[in-house]
């Protein structure tokens, strides 16, 4: 409760701060020639506040939420179903692992944000994008850590398997898939994340709808306020979509211990 | 059960490893022979590294012999087919699954068998009471102690009712309470049905303890027999009481006669590595 409190304190001492410095007339201009400049730049925290506020009671950003949360799903979704069979794939065969190691590494090396322009001309400017963006973010984390968990499953678990008298089918999945899938969810809270990277660049980049299409549109009528708005929107609904994960993993994950519980008998 | 036709024989197998680097070859056993009767219950002890686990991992079908032959029941075994269908295999690490439940670990086999999911939980509850987990089907391993996982990986390999029963230290990482207690219990399941079989150990007095036979292993590498001993001791037996018998006490004087060299060979190797 304490902790609560002072979290919400050094939020309202950042407010108190931008609002201190940027309210024109307050504090006599240091920095810049004019007293109106620094809202200008920085944005004023009221302003934003009742844009948010705005946004919200006439309905106007659900619709642009709606559509990157969308496009974030998407991207996710299809992402990880990749990563995760291409991952199983090459775990499990070691040439094809061996001739492709390269071209891996180099993909995932290359900074993917600079595809955005090029899925924009491939995909139009709808959604598919976007998705495209996200998909090739999240492919990788899931990629990397189901290849990775995949080639550390313990020998004695795969030969107690094989004693016990799994087929290959069925090694694969009750041996490999869940202990690929226990990596996946240890890469899931990247992965989202990622996936609204994808989408809010994505947008940003060129788009009619979404929430990176209300910055933009802002940032063009240097409307800082707007902007700031915008980025806090983005913000709080990463921060849910992070609990939302969470939630999902806690869920899902029970057979993991937790610190606190090991060995309990 | 086929009556007079050995459970398992391994007929001079030798084991080599290739060196990683391309240097010389690795020899863990060489001209090993070794046979196990139905119903038979035999220990194969030996120094620490000398390829215990190997003769196993070879009667288990995992591993394929560099020379020689496994036959199963008058049948040849060869790896490269597969795993020997009537053995059942408990590793001396933990191999349950760890995101399956105690009741799931334990049907595993039937579910790869294909036996219908009423009726392996029915099995699985069975087995669990038997093995003194009743109650506990639907815990976590992780959320089990040692002993606890060890009778859920007994439990999971007996339910198949393998012919053959390999064991590889399969009580080493636990206390020595707990050990005599899961000792006593796989002597009470072992007499209930007699499989075969093929206990590997580093502890004398458990091998003895257990056994009807005990094969004594040289050092590594290029391990091979130098010792097989009968152990005619009665049946039933207690664990912890038999170890004061006089006839305990001097078959273990004249096993460990036959091991201290070989132990102290493969320290002094260790040592100089």
């Amino acid at each position: 409760m304490r902790l609560r409190a002072l979290q919400v304190l050094v939020l309202g001492l950042v407010i108190a701060f931008w609002y201190v410095m940027t309210a024109p007339g307050l504090v006599p201009p240091f920095y810049f020639e004019k007293p109106n400049r620094a809202a200008f730049f920085f944005g004023e925290p009221q302003k934003v506040f009742w844009i948010i506020v705005d946004w919200f009671v006439s309905g106007e950003i659900f619709g642009h939420l709606g559509i990157t949360l969308l496009e974030t799903a998407l991207g996710f979704l299809i992402g990880s179903v990749f990563g995760l069979v291409i991952g199983l794939w090459l775990a499990l065969s070691p040439t094809a692992s061996a001739v492709l190691d390269p071209y891996i590494k180099g993909l995932n090396s290359m900074p993917r944000v600079v595809l955005a322009p090029i899925f924009a001309v491939w995909f139009g400017l709808g959604i598919w994008s976007k998705v495209a963006l996200g998909v090739t973010l999240v492919f990788f984390v899931v990629f990397f850590n189901v290849y990775q968990g995949v080639r550390e499953v313990s020998p004695n678990l795969i030969a107690s398997a094989r004693m016990l008298g799994a087929s290959p089918r069925q090694l694969l999945r009750s041996i490999y898939l869940p202990s690929a899938m226990s990596w996946v969810f240890a890469s899931l809270h990247n992965a989202v994340g990622l996936a609204f990277v994808g989408a809010v660049v994505g947008e940003y980049l060129g788009s009619a709808r979404g929430v990176g299409y209300l910055i933009l549109q802002a940032e063009g009528t240097f409307d800082i306020n707007t902007v700031f708005a915008g980025i806090l929107v983005l913000t709080a609904f990463a921060l849910a979509l992070d609990a939302a994960v969470g939630a999902v993993e806690r869920r899902l994950m029970t057979w993991q211990p937790r610190a606190s519980e090991t060995e309990r008998v | 059960m086929d009556s007079g036709v050995p459970a398992l024989v391994l007929e001079d197998i030798t084991c080599r490893f290739a060196a990683r680097d391309g240097g010389e070859a690795y020899t863990a056993v060489a001209d090993t022979s070794l046979t196990v009767a139905a119903g038979e219950f035999v220990s194969v002890v030996g120094p620490t590294g000398c390829g215990k686990s190997t003769l196993l991992n070879i009667a288990a079908g995992l591993l394929a012999p560099s020379q020689g032959r496994v036959s199963v029941f008058g049948q040849p075994l060869v790896a490269a087919s597969g795993v020997n269908r009537r053995a059942g295999y408990m590793f001396q690490a933990d191999a349950l699954m760890p995101w399956r439940t105690g009741i799931d670990n334990v049907i595993a086999g039937l579910e790869f068998r294909g036996v219908p999911r009423t009726e392996a939980v029915a099995q699985g509850e069975a087995w669990l009471r038997r093995v003194g987990l009743a109650g506990f089907g639907d815990r976590y391993p992780h959320q089990m102690s040692g002993g606890m996982r060890k009778r859920l990986a007994l439990a999971q390999t007996l339910i198949l009712s393998p012919d053959i029963l390999l064991m590889d230290e399969p009580f080493s990482a636990l206390d020595v309470q707990t050990r005599q207690l899961m000792e006593n219990e796989l002597l009470a399941l072992w007499a209930e049905d007699k499989k075969s079989v093929l206990f590997i150990t580093h502890d004398l007095e458990e091998a003895i303890a257990l056994s009807d036979r005990v094969v004594v292993l040289s050092a590594g590498p290029a391990t091979r027999p130098i010792g097989d001993f009968k152990v005619d001791l009665p049946r039933p037996r207690d664990v912890s009481e038999i170890r004061m018998t006089p006839g305990f006490l001097a078959l273990h004087r004249e096993i460990w006669a036959a091991m201290k060299e070989e132990v102290l060979k493969a320290y002094a190797r260790q040592k100089a590595a």
